[in-house]
């Protein structure tokens, strides 16, 4: 009776009395491979399963095992975590369901009272995840709460108000979980927000601290900013970020500045918006940051996964952060010190020659929006986006989901008005077959090109590699698939029928791997036909 | 079509709502600022004119999805789900392209010379019903041309007549599949994923394609089943046939 031994196992945990996720056991997540502690799986963001059972040979017998739907209209983009047999997913519309990681039946779920008139300025009404720590769920709400939900029932622990969603303050992102703290970004890039990271008490809720990634008066770099504009410069956090343990630093995206498409009223670079911030998770001290895209005005957020890998660089050992930009270009960072390594194209562009000695793009010229509009590459959601790339540590790859498109850029009004668009300007796509997307493998360290997967459409779609050989990512048009990490070849493939828009992950249930995905408005969970292993 | 429907995410957050109309306080200078922001924002489907392209025509005194000056400023900001992207423009600028659109179905074409009656007789005699439907009648391998003349003007119409590959419906992609032992179909696609490809060939035949059993995948751009009628119709039953198209319309 193998299943009566599972859930025998389970009660026998329930009952231990421990914290179910203490902070110990998502740093540790490398000896733990079976769980899916946190949103990109560790907290060095690499995406990689250590789990080995599913490999180029035996992939083909990979077959679903469940599928959940789930209720509401939208786009389902969130990251499930898996552990001590519970799946928790944020479903659409701020409902969180735990689900039975055997059956996908589920055990509870929780509905946050939506107000009708929440305001989501520049982006879906989405949700991308939660975190675990102790015996608590978190997770972010579109009208800019925090809420600590029972791990166990999904009765309400606390709920703290991050921001005014009257002023187009938002959560979208999964919340980060470290040592008794959750770290947590906001989104309303497009409503003239001033962004921030907010670190609360895991217990309580209280605010431990807040880093503005706007610069205030007499702060450095608030020269950078014409007059009062740094008051409405978002900046906004609305992808989560990394961590570092030992260096006791998190590394986190910040977004464009506002108003995204017409800079006049922002002269200067427009610190810290499209940049990566190091900031002390103790006390949120920024220690150092580096700007990707000075003066922004193709909104190209840095909101993408900063992936933490340690490899030699010109022969020496370096603790790096590598980060696929949203602007078309591949950026390694020394993550101690920010000292900028390698900034390199990995995509179509047509904005910048290159990347200078110290790090800053250096401009081709007349690429700005204007009112007629102008032909830039890439568009406006950028050669990548918040969908996350995986670090392989077998091939030392880094394998990025793609969006080969170009746009017309347009430059318009744009005046500052409390809860309302502040954007002035906007694009129109060159898409349907002008536009492409793939899964592209760069070798880590240098940023070349080893192979490319491609799709019908760019990807919104994450991916994840596996210690068995495989990446496994998704499509516009429903396609699940694995490829092989060294060459790039399709192995196996499952149509669920919907738009993949969510990061794969995987997890063992009884010794066994799993591989989970979104489809449409349902997740599938898939394991190797029996016999097959 | 499936592959279109997926980028419109980004544009579903314009939250403003129109008060009073400002379209009659427009100065002549703001619906030219209005025209300058339809001509590179909204032309490209719309036509430089206002006579449709893929998108419908706006030459027309009532527009079906905007019946009043608040349905035109919202559906300019918004956007139609599937099918038309909102915009980012302010509500300044909204209420100039709004202002704009309302003058271009104030204009007297006067491109349609043909007469419809004798269009309808064309239609009927040079086998178009072959292919296309009209109220339940005809083919199915081209576009259902019921209501025509609701999204695509007489300067559209004629090029799809004389040039069908540079008018085009969005999507609309001609492919020519050989598989692996030698077989050649050459078909509208219907559907495309990541590993298979659905098409319909000239005889309205169904296929279904894994392509990793295609030796080539040839992507047709421009092309199109559908002949030129350039040379096979007389210069007067090319505007009749164009008056015809032109009056298939929704009922009001």
């Amino acid at each position: 009776m193998k299943r009566a031994a599972g859930v025998l196992l389970l009660l026998v945990c329930g009952h231990a009395g421990l914290a179910q996720v203490p902070y110990k056991r998502i740093r540790d997540t490398a000896v733990e491979p079976g769980s899916w502690l946190t949103y990109s799986g560790t907290y060095d963001s690499q995406r990689f399963s250590k789990l080995d059972q599913i490999t180029a040979e035996n992939v083909a017998d990979l077959r679903p095992v469940w599928v959940y739907q789930v209720e509401g209209s939208g786009q389902i983009e969130t990251t499930p975590l898996v552990a001590d047999g519970v799946m928790y997913v944020t479903e659409l519309e701020a409902r969180v369901t735990a689900l039975d990681v055997r059956t996908g039946r589920p055990l509870w779920t929780y509905q946050h009272p939506m107000p009708e008139n929440v305001l989501n300025i520049g982006f879906g009404r989405t949700n991308r995840g939660g975190a675990l720590l102790g015996e608590t769920f978190y997770f972010g709400t579109l009208d800019a709460y925090l809420i600590a939900l029972d791990a166990k029932s999904g009765a309400v622990r606390w709920k703290t108000k991050v921001g005014d969603n009257k002023l187009g303050y938002s959560i979208t992102a999964a919340p980060l979980a470290i040592d008794g703290k959750i770290i947590v970004g906001i989104s309303g890039g497009e409503a003239g927000i001033r962004g921030f990271l907010d670190a609360y008490d895991a217990d309580t809720g209280e605010r431990a601290w807040r880093s503005y990634t706007i610069p205030g008066p007499g702060e450095l770099g608030n020269d950078t900013w014409g007059g009062d504009s740094w008051k409405t410069g978002a900046g906004a956090t609305w992808l989560t970020g990394s961590y570092d343990p030992e260096l006791d630093l998190l590394y986190w995206g910040t977004g464009n500045p506002g108003p995204d498409w017409n800079g006049d009223s922002r002269p200067g670079d427009n610190l810290y918006t499209c940049a990566l911030l190091a900031i002390e998770a103790s006390t949120g001290k920024l220690r150092w940051y580096f700007q990707f895209t000075p003066h922004d005005v193709h909104d190209w957020d840095s909101n993408q996964i900063p992936v933490l890998i340690d490899l030699p660089i010109d022969g020496e050992q370096r603790k790096l952060v590598a980060f696929a930009n949203r602007n078309a270009f591949y950026y390694l960072l020394d993550r101690k010190t920010g000292e900028f390594l390698l900034g390199t194209q990995y995509s179509t562009q047509t904005w910048a020659k290159g990347i200078d000695k110290k790090g800053r793009p250096i401009l081709v010229p007349d690429k700005e929006p204007t009112v007629d509009g102008n032909l830039t590459y890439p568009s406006l959601q950028g050669a990548t986006n918040w969908m996350s790339p995986s670090y392989s540590p077998t091939t030392k790859m880094l394998y990025v989901p793609m969006r080969e498109m170009g746009s017309y850029y347009f430059k318009g009004e744009a005046k500052y008005e409390p809860g309302k668009v502040f954007v002035g300007g906007g694009e129109r796509r060159l898409d349907g077959d002008k536009a492409w997307g793939s899964i592209r493998a760069l070798r880590a360290d240098t940023g070349d090109r080893v192979w490319d997967f491609r799709t019908p459409s760019p990807l919104w779609t994450g991916v994840m590699a596996t210690a068995g050989g495989l990446v496994f990512g998704g499509s516009n048009e429903g396609n699940f698939y694995a490829l092989d990490a060294v060459t790039g070849k399709p192995l196996w493939d499952f149509q669920t029928g919907g738009v993949i828009r969510s990061n794969p992950i995987s997890f063992l249930i009884d010794g066994k791997q799993y591989i989970a995905t979104s489809g449409g408005r349902a997740y599938f969970v898939f394991s190797l036909a029996s016999g097959s292993l | 079509m499936a592959l279109l429907g997926v980028f419109a995410l980004l544009h579903g957050a314009s939250p403003g709502i129109a008060q009073d109309s400002r379209i009659a306080h427009l100065s002549e200078e703001e619906i030219a600022q209005g025209e300058r922001i339809y001509k590179a924002q909204c032309a490209l489907c719309h036509g430089i004119d206002g006579a449709g392209g893929t998108g419908p025509s706006l030459q027309r005194p009532v527009l079906t999805r905007a019946r009043d000056d608040a349905a035109l400023f919202s559906i300019v900001q918004r956007g139609v789900p599937g099918r038309m992207p909102g915009s980012w423009l302010s509500e300044n600028e909204t209420w100039r392209v709004a202002g704009y659109v309302q003058a271009l179905g104030k204009v007297e074409t006067g491109d349609i010379t043909g007469d419809v009656r004798r269009g309808e007789q064309v239609y009927k005699a040079k086998g178009c019903a072959g292919c296309h439907i009209i109220s339940g009648e005809g083919g199915s391998l081209g576009p259902d041309l019921t209501t025509i003349g609701d999204t695509r003007g007489p300067h559209h119409l004629r090029a799809s007549l004389v040039e069908p590959g540079a008018a085009l419906p969005e999507g609309l992609l001609l492919i020519t599949a050989v598989t692996t032992d030698g077989g050649k179909i050459r078909g509208l696609r219907v559907n495309e994923d990541v590993f298979t490809i659905q098409l319909r060939d000239a005889a309205n035949r169904f296929h279904s394609l894994r392509k990793t059993n295609l030796r080539e995948l040839r992507r047709e751009f421009g092309k199109t089943l559908m002949p030129s009628y350039q040379d096979s119709l007389a210069p007067r039953e090319l505007d009749d046939l164009i008056a015809y198209l032109a009056s298939l319309r929704r009922g009001e």
